[in-house]
């Protein structure tokens, strides 16, 4: 079996009385889409600001390449390569879609503090940019601002950002969320090509989406993963069609 | 050249007729006018760095501005009577050290207080760095070695090669050019990779972290160029007054500079030096009339804020477009 992307060791997070995650175990392999579902509440997003490192885990373990990532903060996990998308989009609103991207090709080529050079003669920046809006069909939006694109299209944006960033793992939070039922089945035909450049773990309230997609399931109830397995498993497990999916589903 | 460029060019060169119309009319009282506008306009456009840029609303900027004016006077005094000044090192009449030393001051101590009130975000940052500037305002008043409350005179302006700088013209020209300098770098470092994260963290600082760009950074540099740039028009005030005070590092100055950008428009590029120039039309048209004339800049200021967003910029130039 391939090293694991991301892995995930018993992670621990209370806030108060409320353990939000409670003793979580996960991995991330190489070219596989890992969806984690769970009910609302269920502390998915918690688990996700954990691994993206804008909430401290009270105890545990998280690897990324093999490197412990607990010190790191948001921008140094991200670095490494991290993509994350936002379950509410987050974007520079003022700055066009074009200029969203180009932040994270700058980021990546970890050149910051230039000071002299106009970026929007620079083609070092433009030309990868316009490569990822192109790639989530965005091209004819580049030079719209972020404020004016339409929520789907948003969520295409934060797509774009992370593709240009180079990641190595890709987190989603709800990237479907809000999507019409054409913009989900495009987004999953991206997604599923998209494995193969990087592996992605998947939050997701869109069941279609998720068994489409998922190469393994998690589910996660009250900060517990309660089983994870392919989406067979998941469809059939007795403990989930009670907690989550519901008799018939 | 967008429409913004082109508006800030043409409020510059009607700076420069200004002066120059009052220099054939013989009155240079109006240049003098002219210099005052050129001298807040810099300071106010190295505020506008943090400002407008990075969204860092820094009520302390007065201290980087009295630290630029202390340097002159402080070098100045030194040089006048030739006592040394720090580990034998003497004081100097010459402008252009005068700035190096006033920038490279303000510039440290930004650091200092960058490295503190960075780490809190609207209403403390405001407050924290008003407390600073407050700090080093009953500095300079208890410093007796250097006037204390009374100030410090500067008795022969000082002097850039080449020019008489004690001509009006002369001296307000050094200003202008260091203006133009700053709006020049202003507008360079807002199209950059630097400017475009500053803007990126004022909008967003999720974004900008999620893109792996840590905003402590990038903010705490615009803060320290910001510190520079104000100080070093701090240093050319004390030339244009021959006389630096604590007045220099009051609330009162660094409410002054903020107001100034609001009235000409907040992260525009030639919004401050509109706000100069408009603040200082105000205080010469209506302080002969009244003493009372800031109640009236108080007016505007207040129709700027309810009616005109984007100040005086925005009225001229239309909304701010980030490409």
């Amino acid at each position: 079996m391939a090293e694991p992307i991301l892995d995930i060791r018993d992670l621990r997070k209370s806030f108060g009385a409320l353990k939000a995650t409670d003793g979580v175990s996960l991995d991330l392999r190489p070219g596989e889409i890992h969806a984690l579902i769970g009910p609302n509440g269920a502390g998915k997003s918690t688990l996700i600001h954990q691994i993206a490192g804008s909430l401290k885990p009270d105890s545990g373990e998280i690897r990324f390449e093999g490197r412990d990532v607990k010190p790191l903060d948001v921008a140094a996990r991200a670095r490494l390569g991290m993509g994350r998308t936002f379950q509410v989009s987050s974007l520079a609103p003022e700055f066009s879609a074009l200029r969203n991207v180009m932040l994270a090709v700058q980021a990546r080529q970890g050149s910051s503090f230039r000071f002299f050079k106009p970026v929007m003669h620079d083609r070092s920046l433009t030309e990868p940019a316009h490569e990822a809006l192109a790639r989530v069909g965005l091209s004819d939006r580049a030079d719209v601002s972020a404020a004016e694109l339409s929520h789907g299209e948003r969520r295409q944006l934060e797509i774009a950002i992370a593709l240009a960033l180079g990641a190595k793992a890709f987190l989603l939070d709800e990237p479907m969320a809000g999507m019409g039922p054409e913009g989900s089945q495009a987004l999953t035909t991206f997604l599923d090509g998209l494995r193969a450049e990087a592996p992605i773990l998947l939050i997701e309230h869109d069941m279609d989406a998720v068994f489409a997609l998922a190469d393994r399931i998690s589910v996660l109830v009250y900060g517990r993963i309660i089983a994870t397995g392919t989406v067979d498993d998941i469809r059939n497990h007795p403990a989930v069609r009670e907690a989550y999916l519901g008799d018939g589903a | 050249m967008t429409r913004e460029t082109t508006i800030s060019i043409v409020i510059v060169a009607g700076l420069l007729a200004a002066a120059f119309i009052a220099q054939a009319m013989g009155e240079t009282f109006y240049i003098t006018l002219a210099t005052r506008m050129a001298i807040l306009g810099l300071a106010a456009t190295g505020l506008n760095i943090a400002l407008g840029l990075g969204g860092l609303v820094s009520f302390g900027h007065a201290a980087f501005f009295g630290i630029g004016g202390y340097a002159a006077g402080i070098l100045a005094t030194h040089a006048f009577n030739s006592e040394p000044l720090l580990l034998g090192l003497p004081g100097t009449n010459q402008m252009i050290v005068i700035w190096i030393a006033g920038a490279i001051a303000a510039g440290l101590v930004a650091v200092l207080i960058g490295l503190i009130s960075l780490r809190t975000s609207g209403v403390y940052f405001i407050m924290i760095t008003l407390a600073f500037a407050q700090m080093i305002y009953y500095f300079a008043i208890s410093w007796p070695a250097y006037g204390g409350e009374d100030g410090l005179s500067i008795y022969v302006r000082n002097t850039f090669p080449g020019t008489n700088t004690l001509a009006p013209m002369s001296f307000f020209l050094i200003c202008f050019g260091l203006l133009v300098i700053g709006l020049v770098f202003f507008a360079l470092i807002r199209d950059s990779r630097f400017g475009a994260a500053l803007q990126a963290g004022r909008q967003n600082d999720t974004r900008l972290a999620a893109v792996g760009i840590g905003p402590f950074r990038v903010r705490l540099v615009a803060f320290v160029i910001s510190a520079m740039m104000t100080a070093l028009a701090g240093a050319l005030f004390a030339d244009l007054n021959r006389f630096v005070s604590p007045s220099m590092f009051s609330w009162h100055m660094s409410g002054e500079l903020i107001v100034l950008i609001i009235i000409g428009g907040v992260g525009r590029l030639a919004g401050p030096l509109a706000g100069a120039i408009v603040y200082v039309l105000f205080e010469f048209a209506l302080g002969g009339i009244t003493e009372h004339w800031q109640f009236f800049l108080g007016l505007i200021l207040l129709a700027v804020v309810l009616f005109a967003r984007g100040g005086v910029m925005g009225l001229l130039a239309g909304r701010a477009r980030h490409g």
